[in-house]
């Protein structure tokens, strides 16, 4: 009988309409992303960096190739020239093709000077593919953030 | 021809329907061509293979470190667990020994990895079957989980979440707080969507007697996961051969007992729950010390082959690992859950009405990526 009458006065339907109707009140969770950029965890893993020594400006990859070894997709090219007079290897070029990278960290993981380095950018759209082939200069400024404003999207 | 003869109700046409690839329903790229009899289904045949990627051949051609960013991309919705599933077996292989912090972590994270992959389920199944309240609330308690990846591996769904050996780093600064928030919300959470769904009419009378598979036919068809749970069959890897820890963890395995889509949805609720559990229990005892073990550089297994099976969220995940002593793996063959569910499609959806075939690609919770790898 009970439950007959539940069925007549939609008791499970109302039910579900309450629970709905109480979020009317509550705190909306959705985040404007466009206008609101979302704070990302410090070791997330996005657009590509190569860093240079904070006091002297130089590069801080050494040229050992160990990124563009342990890259899955093998899209890190590494071009070195040995200094006639000090015998080091000097960076000459580095390409890195965010186009075909997974961000799987590994290069990051593997280099011992932390000179390539993923970080927090993530919006890598381009207008073509060949402009997704980072070449070192655009690598070492990193990402170059187009801010329209917040008109932009109104 | 043939099923021209079987539909002799009314001597209509059939009529033949592709759904898919491109149909939102049918969670990725699968096409199945229905053979419809007005409303009901004579006959569906699934083709696949639209997000073929190669995966096992690209294997072949890596080490075996740089392969396990690959299976992230199989079953991309739980891509915590189809990387534990290959390092466990390569661990094995060459016996590497993984600190008990490191062994925790993977298992939480597993668990967390299966509760965002069924609330994702419970979000689409939910949405395809006409109720669009859950799909929102479900998505905000995966968000929250995805933050918590985030904030652990660096990346919210192509995780690359261990290495092998344990772990890339160590839980970061505020982890335990806000997982512990998390599970303790979560109960509460589970509860507004059974308020919505479990005895609503609608809901019960879309899912009640859809889909119907008996328990040994469920067995016979080589289901695993809750598919084979909802039937009444207690299998579970995690208790049957224990890997990685889980002897540890107190937890149950429930079962269904119809076998029909509604029972399905309730053991994935119930499996919600006992993961939750398991979590809570990872907190409280989690062991201080190292997260990565002693691990050679190159990872050379000695030669030989391999089988690790783990419970991923949608049934036996498996990884076949040949060696021949190479860094390179000779040969990787995936066990996909989903592959083998989604073969008994066709037998699940004979008989039922269109709209039927929408909530039983729902049921079985299948992903693409993995399918077609
Ligand atoms: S993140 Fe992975 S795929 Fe991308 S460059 Fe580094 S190693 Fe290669
Ligand atoms: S691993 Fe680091 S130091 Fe070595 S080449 Fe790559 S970026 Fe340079």
């Amino acid at each position: 009988m009970i439950d007959f009458l539940k069925r007549i006065f939609l008791v499970d339907i109302l039910k579900g309409m309450a629970l709905t109707f109480r979020y009317t009140y509550r705190k909306v969770y959705t985040e404007q992303y466009p206008l609101e950029k979302p704070k990302l965890a410090e070791r997330y893993r996005g657009a590509p960096r190569l860093n240079n020594d904070p006091v002297t400006g130089e590069t801080l990859c050494i040229a050992c190739d160990l990124c563009a070894e342990i890259c899955p997709e093998d899209l890190i090219v590494v071009g070195s020239q040995r200094d006639p007079e000090s015998r080091k290897k000097v960076l000459t070029h580095y390409t890195f093709d965010t186009s075909r990278c997974l961000f799987c960290g590994l290069c990051q993981e593997v280099c011992p000077t932390n000179a390539i380095e993923l970080t927090q950018d993530f919006e890598l759209a381009a207008y073509d593919r060949r402009s997704m082939v980072w070449d070192r200069k655009r690598l070492e400024k990193g990402w170059d953030r187009i801010d329209f404003g917040k008109d932009y999207h109104k | 021809m043939k099923a021209m003869e079987e539909s002799t109700v009314l001597d209509a046409k059939v009529l033949e329907l592709n759904m898919g690839p491109q149909h939102p329903s049918t969670h990725g790229v699968l096409r199945v061509k229905l053979k419809l009899d007005g409303e009901r289904v004579v006959d569906a045949e699934c083709i696949i293979g639209y997000l073929h990627r190669g995966v096992e051949k690209i294997s072949e051609n890596r080490s075996y470190i740089e392969c396990v960013p690959y299976y992230d991309r199989t079953d991309y919705i739980a891509a915590v667990s189809n990387v534990y599933g290959f390092l466990l077996g390569v661990e094995a292989m060459m016996q590497i020994e993984v600190p008990k912090r490191a062994q925790y972590i993977r298992i939480m994270m597993t668990e967390f990895s299966r509760i965002a992959s069924h609330l994702l389920w419970l979000a689409t199944h939910a949405i395809d079957i006409g109720a669009m309240t859950v799909f929102l609330y479900c998505f905000r308690e995966r968000e929250e989980i995805l933050k918590l990846f985030e904030a652990l591996f660096g990346a919210r769904l192509t995780t690359h979440a261990f290495r092998v050996g344990g772990l890339w780093k160590d839980l970061p600064p505020g982890f335990v707080e806000a997982a512990r928030k998390f599970i303790d919300e979560f109960p509460e959470r589970v509860d507004e969507y059974e308020q919505l769904l479990t005895k609503n009419r609608i809901w019960m009378a879309r899912t009640q007697g859809i889909g119907v598979i008996s328990g040994k036919e469920a067995i016979e068809w080589g289901l695993t996961g809750p598919v084979l749970r909802g039937s009444g069959v207690r299998h579970d890897v995690r208790k049957d051969r224990p890997y990685g820890g889980y002897e540890e963890f107190d937890f149950d395995v429930p079962v269904g007992e119809n076998g029909d889509t509604y029972d399905r949805y309730l053991v994935r609720l119930e499996e919600m729950h006992q993961s939750r559990r398991i979590i809570q229990q990872v907190l409280d005892r989690l062991p201080d010390g190292p997260v990565r073990g002693k691990a050679p550089k190159i990872v050379k297994p000695p030669v030989g082959e391999y089988y690790s099976g783990i419970d991923g969220p949608r049934g036996e995940l498996g990884y076949y690992i040949v060696s021949d002593g190479s860094a390179h793996p000779f040969r990787v063959r995936i066990r996909p859950p989903t592959f083998i569910s989604l073969q008994v499609l066709r037998r699940l959806v004979k008989g039922h009405l269109m709209a039927d075939v929408i909530a039983i690609i729902g049921t079985l919770d299948i992903v693409l990526g993995e399918v077609d790898r």
